[in-house]
């Protein structure tokens, strides 16, 4: 396939405008020992109906899809609205640039705006960007804000912290003068109050938490963020299931000064992996450290209300090597597909929405954990994901489910060696009452 | 059409009672009281209310007030705004795609662990590297990691070095993401063409120096002729040669940045490889390196064994990871289905015709424009607001009266080493009718600076906005919607 | 245009002596560049400051700008007007948009400096 939109007529005219005989002329100044002398290796090209059955055959590879699942872990399988599909495709949304001239892009900023507004609303905070990369990244340029901001050399991470969002800490402070110190988590799934209060102290620029944590518990955040203003340390609540924060309290009025997480529970399918949605909110008096786009309102010279990207100046195009984050394309679309989410469930929808996680989650719990050689890992209170603890070996009991087409959960002993037999499972919505009966009756075979 | 409407904020039709999206009724029996001392709230406060017909309007209202390359030219010089395709928007909608869990073992996923192994394949044939990441999400997170990988290696012999040298005229996340890695930039000059100079080159380049960061072509469009010059010179004090691929669009079939003497390349699929911008992403930004880097590539890698994809995260020289599970992955899908759909002859022609239309619209405004450099260029020419300055007209001013004319401005923020800069990049997917329009409407705004600044001075005049005060907006900045009157 | 007697650096600051105190702003020149300014990053009162040290930002809407310190000494006074009224800079560069008042560490520092005419042709030298 081609997308050249020329007649053999117009390049003629334009080689004769420019002054030269054919096209090769204007590679002049490659030199021609880089010329590639042959065209490149890859297969020939393939017509719309070709590549239709090329992806059918690959797509055919997959096989998650066939299965009962009930894998969370940092991406939730929830209900995507037809109209988040159907809005979001227009080429209106998906082909514009970023919105530099506002002029010509006040769907785009408004959007942004509104999205803004709904993430402040879900969080309890002052202020929100237009998306980060991804709720890993955006806990990674959280730590970084903390630093900038406290300028101490300490930051404090829960254990229980996603791990994958861990490692991508690791990654952006390694070469930095900052070290990042685990706590433990305790028995009830929480963070462990004594190990945080050993380990906080006056060099501490923050103490990042994510609630619900990687074991679905919910943090008590006031108490967190308490212990870390005691000692001038920011608190920062990582959020991976933001479906929570329809019922649960915002963090915001929980003390957290930044509040970052994972917004793809919000009309993204699960796509392997991406793309995913980060967002950030925080206090205003932290602005200029913020990271990210973010667009404002004002007024144009009729006195008409329209948004442009303000503050521009904390970001790469300005500020360069001083900037807040290197950030520069971040995920606007997405951010738009979960804005259209929000905005079509609204308060109500939220609300049923996260209230039925709850109790189907609930639910399945309590069946679960009739059955003998079950238990929850944790006594803590979680949202939609739980640690079962198994007397068998999880190897075993995954391969059962696994024959009669279930995906029972995430086994966690490559990425906490002490929870060595216990696996990670999340109920949503999406989950009715049968399957989740079915896994229950399926468990109950194979551990008794 | 635009003007019929203002439209309103979401929050401000909200109604209380209304709904957009109902759920089928819970089906497994109530529990009470089940979060007992966890706060939690009875609704969240100032949540919209409306319904899915309200928020149908609204988006679609809101939708018709973005341009977009759907619409119109973009010549937005180093964003490579080309057309995108509309299989790929469908083939990356594969419900086996959609549903697929990042956490799922590998047995269940091997169609989505190969397609992103049939990229990484495709990519390496187009830059000459020998191994791919397609981590990073963007192209300033891939500078990140390669920047990163350089630091690892040199590190790993003792020594991470102190500075990267960046020309003068590179993008803004250049120096940014050098910086986050702890390095100290040192500018390099341009010469007079535009061009890297050589000599400030060689003068800055010690055993202190990690790095040089190149973008070939450059921001001005001049492809780095000494390239292979530039690259011996940093090898020999024991540096990397890191370049900025946003400009793979010129390059793609006629050579590749491996035979350069390039050791990491980062790419952004969505430029060259026609992913849509969305209003500013998602992106993808697959990172290239020499054999020399592969170990510190970022974890976990695609491998193929006995006809299997495995994921291995078994990498101990890794830098680690900068993001969630394995990248933008159906931004990857729509880029390979782009490159499946093009093949060798279609890819090359990208270069081909790309250079050939900014040519034809450099030759057909230079004499109304200052070219500050006059050095040929490929697919990309910067002009400057040098005579439309002596009636006080500045680049931002023919920017907003582009957009009376039904075009999107060019790229104004760079490069620094041009003053009231225009870049322009029309990108091979552009119709010589709709370049002729884009020539026209110049050539008329070149004439209205010297007979009519004022019209300038107050564009736009016909868009769904004017001219937005900027200022205010820094100096009060209201980022979001307030329910309680009163409340800032 | 600029005052006979200010003090003016080749980053575009001014210096007004009044004894052992110096008052320091920005010239109109530098807030012509700048455009609207947005924001103002004021130091500390009580720093220590270098000759050519930097000691702060100032912020209009697409730019950034360091300040640097004209002369050694300690900062004594910020003007604090300039957290609500940024704008200052713009209106008024050589008075109200003053930005700190600094304790002259060593007067002989102000032969560096440029005169009224010298920073006036400095100037013409730029436009080229």
């Amino acid at each position: 396939m081609s997308y050249i939109s020329l007649s053999e007529k117009d390049k003629k005219e334009m080689l004769a405008r420019i002054g030269v005989s054919s096209i090769e002329e204007l590679f002049r100044s490659i030199p021609d020992d880089l010329k590639i002398k042959k065209n490149l290796d890859v297969p020939d090209s393939l017509t719309e109906p070709e590549l239709s059955r090329w992806m059918d055959e690959i797509a055919h590879q997959n096989s998650y899809h066939d299965f009962l699942s009930f894998l969370g872990a940092g991406a939730y399988s929830h209900v995507i609205p037809s109209v988040v599909d159907y809005l979001s495709s227009r080429g209106e949304f998906i082909s514009p640039y970023t919105p530099y001239q506002p002029e010509v892009s006040q769907g785009t900023l408004q959007i942004i705006f509104e999205f803004q507004t709904l993430i402040c609303q879900l969080t309890g905070m002052d202020i929100a960007n237009a998306s980060l990369y991804d709720g890993a990244s955006g806990a990674a340029e959280a730590v970084l804000m903390a630093n900038r901001i406290k300028s101490k050399p300490k930051i404090l991470v829960a254990k229980s912290l996603h791990p994958q969002y861990r490692e991508v800490i690791q990654t952006y402070t390694k070469n930095l003068d900052l070290s990042v110190i685990e706590i433990e988590f305790s028995d009830r799934g929480e963070v462990d109050y004594e190990d945080l209060k050993e380990k906080l102290d006056e060099e501490t620029s923050a103490v990042v938490v994510q609630s619900p944590n990687f074991f679905g518990i919910i943090e008590k955040l006031e108490r967190i963020s308490a212990l870390a203003h005691e000692r001038q340390a920011l608190s920062v609540v990582v959020v991976a299931e933001p479906v929570s924060l329809g019922i649960l309290e915002a963090p915001g009025k929980l003390g957290a000064d930044i509040v970052t997480g994972e917004g793809q529970s919000f009309g993204l399918p699960l796509s392997f992996g991406g793309p995913y949605l980060g967002f950030m909110a925080c206090c205003k008096e932290f602005i200029r450290q913020f990271p990210g786009r973010i667009a404002g309102e004002t007024k144009d010279v009729d006195g008409k209300r329209g948004f442009v990207a303000t503050l521009s100046t904390r970001e790469q195009f300005i500020r360069r090597e001083r900037a807040t984050s290197n950030i520069c394309t971040n995920q606007a679309w997405c951010a738009l597909r979960a804005t259209i989410f929000l905005e079509l469930l609204g308060k109500q929808g939220m609300k049923e929405l996260a209230w039925q996680n709850l109790q189907k989650a609930n639910y399945a719990l309590n069946q679960i954990t009739q059955i003998g050689g079950i238990k929850p890992r944790f006594q803590g209170e979680h949202f939609n994901e739980f640690v079962l603890e198994f007397e068998k070996p999880w190897a075993k009991i995954e391969g059962f489910l696994l024959e009669k087409g279930l995906i029972g959960g995430l086994s966690l002993a490559d990425v906490y060696p002490e929870l060595s037999n216990c696996a990670l499972l999340c109920v949503t919505e999406s989950h009715r009452k049968e399957n989740i009966d079915r896994l229950v009756a399926l468990l109950k075979e194979v551990c008794s | 059409m635009t003007k019929m409407f203002h439209e309103p904020l979401i929050f401000e039709i909200s109604g209380e009672g209304k709904k957009g999206f109902l759920f089928p009724k819970l089906d497994v029996p109530l529990k009470d009281n089940i979060l007992k001392d966890i706060p939690s709230r009875e609704e969240i406060d100032g949540f919209p209310e409306v319904s899915e017909l309200e928020v149908v309007r609204h988006f679609t209202r809101l939708s018709q007030t973005n341009y977009c390359i759907d619409l119109g030219f973009y010549p937005l010089g180093s964003c490579t705004m080309k057309y995108n395709p509309k299989i790929n928007e469908k083939l990356a909608s594969t419900k086996e795609l959609l549903l697929s869990h990042p956490y799922a073992s590998e047995k269940w996923t091997q169609g989505s662990l190969g397609i992103l192994k049939t990229t990484e394949e495709f990519l390496k044939n187009i830059t000459g590297m020998d191994a791919i990441t397609l981590q990073p999400s963007a192209g300033a997170q891939g500078e990140f990691v390669g920047m990163l990988m350089i630091r690892a290696c040199l590190e790993e012999s003792g020594n991470p070095r102190k500075i990267v040298l960046i020309p003068d005229s590179a993008h803004g996340t250049n120096p940014s993401s050098a910086h986050i890695c702890g390095y100290r930039i040192q500018e390099i000059k341009s010469n007079e063409q535009g061009s890297v100079d050589v000599a400030d080159l060689a003068e800055h380049m010690t055993e202190d120096v990690a790095a040089l960061m190149v973008t070939n072509p450059n921001t001005l469009g001049v492809f780095e002729t000494d390239i292979k010059k530039i690259a011996d010179i940093v090898h020999s004090k024991g540096g990397f040669v890191y370049m900025d691929g946003a400009n793979m669009n010129a390059l793609i079939g006629m050579c590749k940045p491996g035979d350069m003497g390039i050791d990491v390349i980062h790419l952004n699929l969505h430029k060259t490889f026609s992913t849509p911008h969305g209003g500013g992403g998602p992106g993808s930004g697959p990172v290239g390196v020499t054999k020399e880097l592969e170990p510190y590539l970022p974890f976990p890698i695609i491998e193929k064994e006995d006809g299997i994809f495995r994921l291995n995260h078994l990498r101990p020289k890794s830098i680690g990871r900068v993001r969630s599970f394995y990248g933008s992955f159906l931004v990857i899908v729509k880029a390979l289905v782009y490159m499946l759909s093009l093949g060798p002859i279609g890819l090359k022609e990208i270069a081909e015709i790309a250079v050939l239309n900014s040519n034809y619209i450099r030759k057909s405004l230079e004499n109304d424009y200052d070219l500050k450099y006059k050095t040929p260029t490929l697919h990309e020419c910067v002009f400057s607001d040098k005579i439309q300055r002596e009636h006080g007209v500045t680049n931002i001013d023919i920017a907003k009266r582009l957009i009376d004319y039904g075009v999107h401005p060019p790229t104004m923020s760079f490069p620094l080493i041009v003053q009231g800069a225009l870049m322009i990049e029309p990108t091979e997917t552009e119709s010589k009718k709709d370049m002729d329009r884009f020539i026209d409407a110049m050539k008329q705004i070149a004439q209205e600076a010297r007979n009519d600044p004022e019209v300038l001075k107050n564009a736009p005049h016909v868009s769904y906005v004017r001219r937005l005060d900027e200022t205010s907006a820094a100096r009060n900045p209201v980022l979001r919607w307030h329910n309680k009157p009163g409340e800032k | 245009m600029y005052p006979d007697n200010f003090y003016y650096t080749k980053d575009h600051e001014w210096v007004k002596t009044d004894g052992d105190k110096a008052t320091v702003g920005i010239t109109d020149f530098a807030q012509k560049q700048l455009g609207d300014v947005v924001y103002v990053e004021l130091p500390q009162s009580g720093s220590q400051l270098e000759f050519h040290q930097s000691m702060g930002v100032i912020e209009s809407v697409k730019a950034v700008s360091d300040i640097f310190s004209p002369i050694s000494g300690e900062i004594i006074e910020t003007n604090e007007e300039l957290n609500d009224s940024p704008e200052l800079v713009n209106e008024n560069p050589h008075d109200s948009g003053w930005i700190v008042k600094i304790k002259i560490k060593d007067e002989k520092e102000l032969e560096k400096l440029m005169s009224a005419s010298e920073y006036e042709k400095f100037l013409e030298g730029l436009e080229e």
